[in-house]
């Protein structure tokens, strides 16, 4: 479970090596975009011996590799083989590549010895939008990231302030995501001076349904974190309904400030809970 | 012997007791300068070399207000190195990498002796490498009025770079063509110097307002221009965007919220790097979250500061030399920021200076041992590359004095289990914040005890250090060469430290 995964460059010597001090719940180490195609394998490099080596690592570690079928993605596969990373996130996947990868995975998988890699979907195509429904079938899937800067490429159209563009993709992925019990992961804000524009932005994915956000900037974290973590008038109050639901276990319904209080809202309460223990909201 | 910071001192040396030592000891003064015959004023500085009859073996001093713009130094020197006068003794109270024309001064042992309060580029090189003939001490800013004052640094003559001069030897520093703000630092020169030469570009009729008192004022040379005042500008104006150091600087100012020192009438100093300037920026955010004004701040000055001041979020500012060219537009126009020599900003000796009055202070370090003592003189291979300043000053001054640093600079860590040189005496220096963890010294049990409960990652500097290690591997140990270069000594005129050649394979 996380509120925020933050990228880091792979060919970013000084912040891989203090990538565990960010307030990110886990990191994205970045083979794809954010590397260019000089610097790709001493990108792949300085990521495999900082996961072998460093003693200091992020609490959750993912890693962006780059899409099935560069001349890259296997190589990039090999630092599977620290085992230390939790999640890999492949960009435009759609139900195709999604499947081929994984069989792909799974091969490799059992002849280096490993355990099974859960994959993050980055979804930032209309075909991987309109796939997205098949991709509960796959059973590595933890979570869909939302690409909103290629997704509005591919649709030629460009990104606004509003983000009215994405509303879509963002309500594709959230109800995705809801109904196969996946964490939904919002596109990153990319106007890293705009602290306003950041809140705004995440205010409202927040709203919709998102459970968590990509950012590109640490400085993006600590507003990210505040709005995807349980207030605490929230905690207080998924408390106070957690007493009231165990000193009354044989009733199915009870009230509270003079409203109806049933099984889903304990269940509410229960998520709540456990986010703000996760996060040390507690 | 071995002095209070347990490093090895000379016999003839007077050593560092401990940074209170100075208190219950009598302030020595000799007569501040008297000037016998009307200021005169000269064309040229050849001319005044004649006038006073300047020779080999003097003690000269400067003012570094005017930083890597100034020309000052430079054509002074060139006038030595005409006249092949030798084992000259200079005191500026800086010396900037733009002053090269030092270097083969001190090569051909024209320039054989030393005071300044900071170095760096290439003179700092070459005295590194053990080219100096005689001693470089190195003083703090407070430390230097000190010396000055007591006679132990007598300055046969003083040139004092001033930008605006009237005609009755009175100066300023805030306006004309090569402004360059408050001139705090030379002060004590004028005061106490043999003879004091202004070295001006502009002279105007009368001066109402002045810093430099014409009464010590012995001459005044007007040149073309005594410097670029675009030159004076520290380097950092903007707040960092490095990623650690954003974080280290709002962790230091968040852990100054827990402390409770942003606090109405609080006061406050802090470097002018990048890192620091974001601390400044996320204390203003504090200020105006919940509504506090400060009483001061001081220092060196920078646009951050002008802008609190502007906004009343502080009442005044105590500027001993302008950082940028809008403290300069600051201290010009606006009767709340205010000039401070550096006498009255570190000596202990004054009543009540302004690095008494500071609530906390936040300052960086080059290396920090596990004693807190902090070497902001030279690198982990003994070069030279800066120098106290005012940071053993304001360390010892203020009620909570803060390191802020990452732990590790260019793959070397910052925390060693000896620095290289003590700077400032670790019983001056309370916090360290890094961006791993923060440690408190032992001897602040308030501190600590007021910390105990916070949710603050707080190590022992020993676990940070080994913490440290765990990511860049120990580095080897290193040498230095036996010959002493000079010394860094504290404020109230004891030594801290020997200087020492850097090995010639390094």
């Amino acid at each position: 479970m996380f509120r925020s995964l933050l990228f880091i460059p792979g060919n970013n010597p000084s912040m891989i090596q203090n990538a565990d001090i960010f307030m990110a719940d886990g990191i994205i180490f970045d083979l794809e975009d954010a590397v260019s195609i000089s610097e790709k394998n001493n990108a792949r490099n300085l990521i495999k011996h900082y996961l072998d080596n460093s003693s200091v690592l992020p609490k959750q570690v993912v890693l962006r590799v780059n899409s099935f079928g560069s001349e890259w993605f296997i190589k990039d596969l090999e630092i599977l083989k620290t085992k230390k990373v939790n999640y890999l996130l492949v960009p435009k996947l759609d139900y195709e590549s999604l499947n081929t990868i994984s069989s792909f995975l799974s091969d490799f998988e059992e002849k280096e010895k490993l355990e099974e890699t859960k994959i993050i979907a980055l979804v930032e195509t209309a075909k991987g939008i309109t796939e997205m429904s098949l991709f509960a079938q796959n059973n590595r899937l933890m979570g869909v990231l939302l690409g909103a800067e290629d997704l509005t490429n591919d649709l030629e159209i460009k990104r606004t302030e509003t983000s009215l563009e994405i509303f879509y993709a963002r309500s594709q992925v959230i109800y995705f995501c809801r109904a196969n019990n996946l964490i939904a992961i919002d596109t990153p804000y990319t106007d890293i001076n705009n602290i306003d524009g950041l809140k705004t932005d995440c205010k409202y994915a927040y709203g919709l349904g998102m459970k968590a956000k990509a950012a590109i900037h640490p400085n993006q974290l600590e507003i990210i974190n505040d709005i995807f973590s349980p207030t605490k008038e929230e905690i207080e109050w998924a408390k106070a309904i957690i007493k009231l639901s165990e000193e009354n276990p044989e009733k199915g319904a009870f009230q509270y400030r003079g409203k109806m209080i049933d099984k889903p809202i304990i269940e509410r309460a229960k998520k709540i809970i456990q986010k703000a223990e996760i996060f040390n909201l507690l | 012997m071995i002095n209070g910071v347990g490093r090895y001192i000379p016999d003839n040396l007077k050593p560092f007791i401990s940074s209170d030592n100075y208190q219950g000891i009598p302030r020595k003064q000799i007569p501040k300068k008297t000037k016998v015959e009307n200021t005169q004023f000269v064309e040229n500085i050849s001319t005044i070399f004649e006038l006073i009859n300047i020779k080999s073996n003097m003690t000269l001093s400067f003012h570094h207000h005017l930083r890597n713009g100034d020309k000052v130094i430079q054509i002074v020197a060139e006038e030595i190195k005409n006249r092949n006068l030798l084992n000259m003794h200079i005191a500026p109270s800086s010396i900037f990498p733009s002053y090269t024309n030092l270097v083969d001064l001190i090569k051909n042992k024209n320039i054989t002796n030393i005071h300044t309060n900071y170095l760096n580029g290439e003179v700092a090189k070459i005295i590194s490498q053990g080219y100096l003939d005689g001693e470089l001490i190195m003083n703090t800013h407070g430390g230097r009025a000190v010396v000055i004052e007591s006679g132990e640094l007598p300055i046969d003559v003083a040139f004092i770079a001033c930008p605006v001069v009237d005609k009755n030897g009175n100066g300023h520093g805030a306006i004309g063509k090569s402004a360059c703000g408050t001139l705090g630092y030379a002060i004590s020169d004028l005061e106490y110097a043999k003879r004091v030469v202004l070295v001006t570009d502009t002279i105007v009729e009368n001066l109402e307002e002045y810093q430099i008192d014409g009464k010590f004022v012995d001459y005044v040379v007007k040149i073309d221009s005594i410097g670029d005042s675009s030159g004076i500008v520290s380097g950092t104006t903007e707040v960092t965007k490095d990623p650690i150091g954003l974080k280290i600087a709002k962790d230091c100012a968040n852990l100054l919220d827990y402390l409770g020192l942003i606090k109405n009438d609080f006061s406050m100093q802090t470097g002018a790097g990048k890192t620091s300037l974001a601390v400044v920026k996320f204390v203003n955010d504090l200020m105006v979250k919940k509504g506090i004004v400060g009483s001061f701040a001081s220092g060196g000055i920078t646009k951050a500061y002008v802008d609190m001041l502007e906004s009343n979020l502080f009442k005044s500012l105590y500027d001993v030399q302008c950082f940028d060219l809008d403290a300069v537009l600051s201290y010009a126009k606006n009767k709340n920021h205010l000039a401070m020599s550096a006498s009255e900003y570190g000596n202990p000796y004054e009543d009540n200076p302004i690095c008494e009055r500071l609530d906390f202070v936040i300052l960086g370090a080059t290396e920090i041992d596990l004693d807190f003592n902090v070497n902001v003189t030279t690198d982990s291979l003994g070069n030279l590359i800066g120098g106290s300043g005012g940071h053993a000053d304001i360390a010892h001054g203020a009620d909570v004095t803060i390191i802020i640093s990452p732990l590790v600079k260019s793959r070397i860590p910052i925390i060693k289990e000896k620095v290289m040189t003590v700077t400032t005496p670790g019983s001056d220096v309370d916090i360290l914040i890094t961006e791993r963890g923060i440690a408190i010294n032992p001897r602040r049990v308030d501190l600590r005890q007021k910390l105990k409960n916070s949710n603050y990652p707080i190590f022992e500097i020993n676990e940070l250090l080994e913490m440290t290690h765990k990511i860049t591997g120990v580095p080897r140990k290193i040498e230095t060469d036996d010959k002493i270069i000079g010394y860094v000594q504290y404020r109230d005129g004891t030594f801290l430290d020997c200087l020492r050649k850097v090995k010639d394979e390094y």
